[in-house]
């Protein structure tokens, strides 16, 4: 684990708004004491930026390539070596700070942090300690305020800065032969580093919105793959419980969080231990603590070096780092080694926020469906392609990509890419039932047929199962006929005024059709009968 | 009139590996200087003879083709050690060439070995290195000799000879006792210029950002430049243009493209404005170098020149502030030896921690570990404010007063380089590495807080017979103006040749070819 800096405490009052204190931490075994917790949250959160090559030298950079395969003598830290700033990686940065609401600085500068780890071979980390490249951002993100998706509240969170850092390279422990194995793959990297103000957070679950709408927003603008699994998003939690109105109280910063589910886990943990130890008279440590996840719970880590002094310097082989706009863009410089803000503000993709508001608008889909359709990497296209090719109204595609579409790929463990049905094959079988040739029910039924991907299409099997429509309404009102003959106790119910009892005969005539059959049509058929 | 064998290898008067093994013998009769750690014999001799084809198809690369040059040993060289005089580094083969290193060898140059120095540079006498302190081939010479043995004709030849100055030592040993043309030395608070004018050599340093530092070890990286060693002022030109230029793997360097020159030959210095800042005339500053100072600056007055006194109020307190600022940089530069990837790594085991002190300890001196103690000492939160940020400031208000120099009109500023002539060993080493460094870096390190160019001259010899030399400070990026003066003034002063008896004996013939042995 690699030392943090420390937040400096923040001012309880502008960062706590009031509403926020009647939020209670909500897991079921918070035990209600009189006066309520209140739980602060900061985060702190190391993103990997995708760019082909590190922060400060030419080195690839690659997932599970071979160990110390994607070494520079820069990342060896070779005596002499000096860093280059790569400027795609400043370009990312860019991008993250202004999807951040962050007002980036024209001129930032690099710092040295030093401290001895055996992953750091230069015994200092650069970093951007005193200016960074981006401040004073916010992140707003949505989350249910009860378990039925339909309520949801929004809220804003505020960053304190994104900066530019070298990644550490990785040590592996073999305890066996109690030997410490070095990985410098990573090493140089660049990682962005987002420290976020603590916040009145009423749970794991906000925390894991939060956290869950920043990936969305790295992805978005693919500059992070951002998958915590892997190390490209590493979260640390700090944790603090204190009443209202009182200061804040002691924090624990959480590490060793390696998913979104577990970060929402880890947060209730503390949260729950704190307010527990503090209830039974105990005090909190300001102290480091490491969520296992196997036992689903936060354990103290333990302290190497006791109070560290990173002895911060500014880093004198980086000349301020000076980004542009247009109007301050020199006209003789060469615009391949400069910066533009401007530039690459207008190249912004829509935000996650920014589609989910045009997804809801344009299709006049629920709110919460907008979340889903994000929610999964490519679905929200997959629906957009599916409306664009059907006549079926948006509101019932939605029904389908959630319901049918969403939770096939769930149970099968399948990503909306490797869908076996395609947005095609989809639109094409919400026509078949647009118009009128099928029954929604076979739908499903060629839909099944359709999972098991053997390249036919939903008319081929339409046709092979002889699932259309019966189309001959003489044939259609003898089966009706039948079905009232058969249920001379329901006919009764409904002569004497009980119209409910008619969805139970339509659903007979629909069984004995096999699916083949429309209910519209089949209840005019029946209404028709019945009232002779 | 310099790299004159240049043009003897051109016209095929000599080959270069005739030039290669000459130095290569030379180096081994004069081995008694300890100015080599390591010799390149092989790959020398293979570059010589990689040359000489090209001179034999007629396409030499350039007037640095065949010319033997020798590196200071902090400076990475592929293949061949590069040890910064510590034990951290003794064995320590480094993967790749320093930028000036790569760019010497792609100008045809032979490598020749590496050149002693202090250990990571630190120190002013080239007496602080692992493989033992470089002796000044001055002592050795009949000029020293006729006027400091009489007195000491009793006591052991030995204990008399004079250090070079530090910390290119080596380099400038080198240079000097005409084992190598040209070396590269570096010049941190004066490292280059201080060895130089004891060992009678030219030793310029080149304004911070004109010269990458990729592949120098570094040990103030914020002052750190390559430094020039050559015999004259027109050589030190030539390796400058060879040197000089943006290089993609140093961030530091300027942009501006560099075009080399050719120095002309100055007639008029009326136009010239020379300040003499009166600051330089510091405690400690010997007579002898004082009346040399004031009649070198006669000279320019009697030339036409305009000689003015200026003030550099705030260069008193560079050395202060240097202390601060070298040390903190120093901490953080020698993190990296921690054992693990490369250099020496202790045998102790008991846990990381203890492997990277046992490591640290047996690799670095007690000048290098003095150093990285003060420094983490002046980075700590606690201190940071009122040493770090306060030296900075102080760095800013010395550059600050050149600028003002140089913006009141005047081109040129002339001091003194040393405070006296060479020291003898046995007296040098009566004072402690960080009082040494503070007396000896005096006259030249403002000239490294401002980052500008320098250069020392050989002016004459004192009246021990050794060489003492004067400093020239420029403005920034104004090498050609700088090297033009300095060419001037040298041709004025006219520094008698080295006249090494006991080299000659040794070798004779050798010296007879070099005696005029610039490569211009």
């Amino acid at each position: 684990m690699h030392p943090q800096p420390h937040i400096p405490p923040a001012d309880p009052v502008s960062l706590c708004p009031p509403e926020a204190l009647q939020l209670r931490p909500h897991s079921s075994a918070l035990k209600l004491s009189p006066a309520p917790w209140v739980p602060v949250v900061g985060l702190e959160i190391h993103a990997q930026i995708s760019s082909n090559s590190k922060l400060f030298s030419g080195s690839q950079v690659q997932f599970a390539a071979p160990p110390n395969s994607l070494v520079s003598f820069f990342d060896a830290s070779l005596p002499g070596t000096l860093p280059v700033l790569n400027r795609r990686c400043v370009e990312a940065a860019v991008m993250t700070g202004l999807a951040l609401n962050c007002s980036i600085n024209k001129k930032s500068l690099f710092d040295r942090k030093h401290y001895f780890y055996a992953d750091l071979p230069a015994g200092y980390q650069i970093t951007q300690q005193r200016v960074p490249i981006a401040v004073n951002g916010s992140l707003s993100y949505s989350l249910c305020i009860d378990n039925k998706m339909n309520q949801m509240v929004t809220k804003t969170v505020r960053i304190k800065q994104i900066q530019l850092e070298q990644d550490s390279g990785k040590s592996l422990h073999d305890d066996t032969r109690s030997q410490t194995l070095i990985d410098l793959n990573r090493a140089g990297r660049l990682g962005l580093f987002s420290c976020f103000f603590p916040f009145c957070m009423c749970c794991g679950e906000e925390a894991a919105a939060a956290v869950r709408e920043l990936q969305l927003i790295l992805q978005t603008l693919g500059s992070s793959q951002a998958v915590m699994a892997e190390g490209q998003l590493r979260v640390d939690a700090n944790v603090s419980v204190h009443h209202p109105g009182e200061p804040y109280g002691v924090r624990t910063e959480v590490k060793n969080i390696n998913s979104i589910r577990f970060l929402a886990k880890a947060v209730d943990y503390e949260i729950q231990r704190q307010i527990e130890e503090l209830e039974n008279g105990g005090t909190i440590l300001n102290e480091t603590r490491a969520f296992d996840s196997k036992l689903g719970c936060t354990v103290p880590m333990r302290d190497k070096e006791g109070k560290q002094d990173y002895r911060f310097m500014p880093e004198p082989n980086l000349p301020p780092l000076i980004l542009y706009d247009a109007k301050s863009l020199p006209a003789n410089m060469n615009h391949q080694q400069v910066v533009n803000i401007d530039w690459i503000h207008e190249r912004l993709p829509d935000l996650p926020s920014v589609k989910r508001a045009k997804l809801v608008e344009q299709y006049g889909i629920l709110p919460e469906h907008s979340f889903t359709l994000l929610n999964e990497d490519g679905l929200a296209e997959f629906f957009e392609n599916v409306v664009k090719q059907t006549q079926m109204k948006p509101k019932k595609v939605i029904g389908w990509i959630i319901n049918d579409l969403l939770s096939h790929l769930k149970q099968h463990s399948l990503t909306v890419k490797e869908s076996p049905v395609s947005s095609f094959l989809l639109a094409d079988l919400l026509n078949l039932l647009v118009k009128k040739d099928i029954s929604s029910t076979a739908a499903k039924q060629v839909l099944a047929e359709l999972w098991k991907g053997e390249g036919k299409t939903p008319l081929e099997i339409v046709k092979k199962k002889k699932l259309g429509l019966i189309q001959d309404q003489k044939e259609l009102e003898q089966i009706c006929q039948a079905v009232i003959d058969r249920q001379e106790n329901e006919v009764m119910a409904i002569k004497s005024g009980n119209q409910k009892v008619l969805n139970k005969l339509i659903g007979l005539v629909q069984r004995e059709t096999q699916g083949r059959s429309s209910a519209v049509v089949v209840r005019q058929i029946l209404e028709k009968k019945l009232s002779e | 009139m310099c790299f004159q064998v240049s043009a003897a290898l051109r016209d095929g008067h000599v080959t270069p590996t005739e030039l290669c093994q000459r130095c290569l013998s030379l180096i081994k009769s004069t081995k008694f200087l300890n100015a080599y750690i390591t010799v390149a014999e092989e790959s020398a001799l293979k570059q010589a003879e990689e040359s000489e084809e090209r001179y034999r198809r007629g396409q030499p690369l350039g007037v640095l083709d065949g010319i033997p040059i020798a590196v200071k040993d902090n400076f990475n060289t592929a293949g061949i050690e590069t040890t910064c005089a510590s034990n951290m580094l003794k064995g320590y083969i480094s993967p790749y060439n320093a930028t000036v290193v790569q760019k010497l060898l792609d100008q045809g140059a032979v490598l020749l070995g590496k050149t002693n120095l202090d250990e990571f540079a630190m120190g002013s006498g080239s007496t602080d290195g692992v493989f033992g302190p470089v002796r000044n081939p001055w002592s050795y010479s009949r000029q020293y000799k006729e006027k400091s043995v009489p007195k000491s004709h009793s006591e052991d030849e030995e204990s008399n000879w004079v250090i070079t100055g530090g910390s290119s030592g080596g380099s400038a040993a080198a240079v000097s006792s005409f084992t190598c043309f040209a070396a590269l030395g570096s010049d941190t608070g004066g490292s280059t210029r201080n060895p130089a004018a004891h060992c009678g050599v030219v030793g310029l340093k080149p304004t911070y950002g004109l010269i990458s530092r990729h592949g120098l070890i570094p040990l103030v990286n914020s002052m750190d430049v390559p430094g020039i060693l050559t015999r004259c002022v027109d050589d030190a030109a030539v390796v400058l243009g060879s040197l000089a230029g943006h290089d993609p793997k140093d961030s530091t360097t300027i942009q501006d493209n560099f075009k080399p020159f050719e120095l002309p030959n100055l007639t008029d210095v009326s136009k010239l404005s020379i300040g003499i800042p009166k600051e330089y005339h510091a405690p400690g500053l010997s007579s002898e170098i004082l009346a040399l100072w004031s009649k070198a600056a006669d000279l320019f007055k009697n030339a036409g020149a305009k000689v003015i006194e200026v003030s550099l109020p705030h260069t008193r307190y560079s050395i202060v502030c240097y202390h601060v600022l070298c040390t903190a940089e120093v901490a953080s530069n020698m993190a990296r030896f921690d054992g693990l990837e490369y250099g020496h790594r202790s045998d102790m085991n008991k846990s990381t921690e203890s492997m990277y002190a046992a490591t640290r300890r047996e690799g670095f001196n007690d000048v290098v570990r003095g150093r990285i103690l003060s420094g983490n000492y002046f980075l700590l939160k606690q201190n940071y404010e009122n040493y770090f940020v306060k030296a900075q400031k102080v760095r800013r208000l010395i550059a600050n007063d050149f600028v003002k120099v140089f913006g009141s009109g005047v081109d040129i500023l002339l001091t003194p380089t040393t405070l006296s002539d060479a020291a003898p060993y046995t007296e040098f080493i009566k004072e402690d590495n960080r009082t040494r460094s503070a007396q000896d870096d005096i006259l030249t390190q403002a000239a490294n807080m401002a980052g500008l160019p320098a250069i020392n001259v050989p002016t004459a010899l004192s009246e021990r017979g050794l060489p003492v030399g004067l400093q020239f400070i420029g403005r920034s990026f104004q090498e050609k103006q700088l090297l033009t003066v300095a060419k001037w003034f040298e041709k004025q002063v006219k520094f008698p040749m080295i006249q090494l008896e006991e080299v000659k004996r040794h070798d004779h013939g050798v010296f007879q070819h070099q005696k005029s042995a610039s490569f211009s």
